[in-house]
């Protein structure tokens, strides 16, 4: 039974890695899960420099789901690279260094800075909806997301995944707009934007007012939006939005994905991306599946 | 090491306590490590049955039994999660994660100890087991003074009421004044407000403060940096001074925090 699959050019030894953002680097999950069993570890978002991210409250719960707006902070790329690249290599997994900015010039600054690092693949945030300049500014536009595509691969040693925001009219426009900048791939489904009013105190129940919109709540719209975007191009898709078991990471993979990412679910269950890897190895040999390659995108 | 895991605990016993607060013991038929090496001040991460509620509920310990390797938790019906846990009986079980986060660190010599509210549950397991001459002050909103009585056997208690009804009238820095208590040492949990008065008492005084910090959680494991707290230096992990509650604390000193 197989289970290995090459993305962008790079053999994982599964298909199941983590959403940026829900795992830091790894440290406080390798209590509870071998890292080394994972096909890949997505780090949360660097930047250039340390952001300090926004006042708390940063999330609350919601049906089936839950709203963050932590606003990407991070210790920066300097500590991130003395620190967490070391920690992760002691591990027999890949790197997907999840890179974010303000500006083009922050995030191809980022991209150089990791080209001379041992880590396998970047993922270019251009979707967070927490941040006020860059991030979901460059996602939402074809035309910018075509160009941010370009400078970054131009800048990149390592393949490059462009993670796309859910919170635009056609997500094939934008999907294409990253393919035709040169992408190696693409990631989906970044948080959709939402709201939750605190009734008892009139407020919002976050600082931010606004937050992202992840866990199982979501997964209908990121499955759809991952068919669609495996429909319309020719690279690689690593689809992520409320995957909790087994089954909902084979939903993203019949519908085209051909990595998933786990990323709320760790939240409600520490040991949830080995528990996922274990049920599609499970539903493998139920139904004599020789090789995971067969699923992805088997449902037109 | 990935030794640690989300595991099934059982309910040995459950009651109310005061109006919406209930206390409940738990014990770990799979995991003998959680009582033995839980110490006053941590938490467990207690998760909901019902899957339309993902995120774990942070519950402070209030007793261990270290021999019958059980936990006692206070907690306060806040919202449906909460709901969902009282009504939990003998012999059900919940998912639990811990034990979680810093406790407090004991020193010697004379010490307060300070809850505020639903901030009290967590100092009875301190007030047993910390040495040396021991004052605990409890604020409370009125004469609903749950858990007071058993401090009462390791401590000379000290009450303070917001309506004036038990106590001091006041905040427990009234009462503490009132009392002229002194200590060498303080440690505390409550709400904001009274961790602001602690946190300038003890600065006034020049004697050393823990307090527990208390934000909307989301991983409780250190990960998702949803509920940091401002620290006065930048600290190694954040590197732009935003301290994790789950991971960093909940117990801090109060002179490196920003209230």
């Amino acid at each position: 039974m197989n289970l290995a699959i090459d993305f962008a050019g790079v053999a994982m030894k599964n298909p199941v890695t983590t959403a940026s953002g829900t795992f830091g680097s790894g440290a406080e999950y390798s209590e509870f899960v071998d890292l080394g069993e994972l096909g890949a570890v997505t780090t949360k978002g660097v930047a250039n420099v340390p952001w300090p991210g926004n006042p708390t409250p940063r999330i609350c719960e919601t049906y089936g789901g839950m709203l963050n707006a932590i606003g990407l902070q991070n210790p920066g790329i300097d500590l991130f690279i003395e620190r967490d690249i070391p920690f992760l290599r002691k591990y027999d997994t890949r790197i997907i260094v999840n890179v974010c900015g303000r500006t083009p010039e922050e995030y191809v600054e980022v991209v150089r800075r990791l080209g001379t690092e041992d880590v396998d693949l970047l993922e270019i945030n251009i979707s967070c909806p927490n941040v006020e300049a860059g991030g979901l500014a460059f996602g939402q536009d074809p035309k910018l997301v075509e160009k941010i595509t370009s400078q970054i691969k131009d800048a990149a040693k390592q393949p490059v995944i462009m993670k796309l925001s859910p919170n635009v009219t056609d997500i094939v426009q934008v999907a294409q707009a990253a393919e035709a900048g040169g992408a190696d791939a693409v990631s989906l489904i970044n948080t959709l934007t939402g709201m939750k009013i605190d009734i008892s105190r009139r407020t919002f129940a976050l600082a931010n007012k606004t937050g992202g919109l992840s866990g199982p709540a979501v997964k209908p719209v990121a499955v759809r939006m991952v068919y669609q975007t495996a429909q319309a191009v020719k690279i690689p898709v690593l689809g992520m939005g409320g995957i909790c078991t087994a089954e909902d990471a084979l939903e993203f993979i019949m519908a085209g994905a051909s990595m998933v990412a786990v990323g709320t679910a760790n939240f409600h269950n520490p040991s949830a991306t080995v528990d996922i890897i274990r049920g599609i190895e499970a539903f493998m040999r139920e139904n004599q599946v020789e090789d995971i390659r067969e699923l992805i995108g088997c449902v037109r | 090491m990935a030794d640690k895991k989300k595991c099934a605990a059982e309910v040995v016993s459950q009651k109310l306590v005061s109006e919406g607060i209930y206390s409940m013991w738990l014990s770990f038929p799979e995991r003998q490590d959680i009582a033995a090496t839980a110490v006053p001040g941590q938490f467990l991460s207690l998760y909901c049955k019902d899957g339309s509620r993902l995120l774990p509920r942070p519950i402070s310990i209030c007793e261990i039994d270290r021999e019958e390797g059980r936990i006692r938790i206070v907690y306060r019906v806040v919202g449906r999660g909460t709901e969902e846990f009282s009504k939990l009986t003998a012999g059900d079980t919940v998912a639990v994660v811990g034990p979680l986060g810093n406790g407090f660190t004991v020193h010697e010599g004379r010490s307060i100890l300070i809850g505020g509210g639903i901030g009290i549950p967590p100092m009875l397991e301190l007030a047993k087991s910390i040495p040396g001459e021991v004052s605990v002050v409890l604020g409370y909103r009125d004469s609903d003074l749950f858990l007071k009585e058993e401090f009462e056997p390791y401590a000379a208690v000290y009450v303070s009421t917001e309506d004036g009804s038990v106590g001091t009238k006041g905040n427990v820095i009234d009462a503490i004044l009132e009392q002229g208590l002194d200590a060498d040492v303080i440690y505390a949990c409550g709400p904001l407000p009274m961790l602001r008065g602690v946190k300038d008492y003890a600065a006034k005084k020049g004697i050393p403060a823990q307090i527990s910090m208390e934000e909307k959680m989301a991983c409780g494991i250190g990960a998702c940096l949803a509920c940091v707290c401002q620290s006065k230096e930048r600290d190694a992990h954040s590197n732009v001074g935003n301290k994790r509650v789950c991971k960093d604390g909940p117990v801090f000193d109060a002179q490196e925090i920003e209230l």
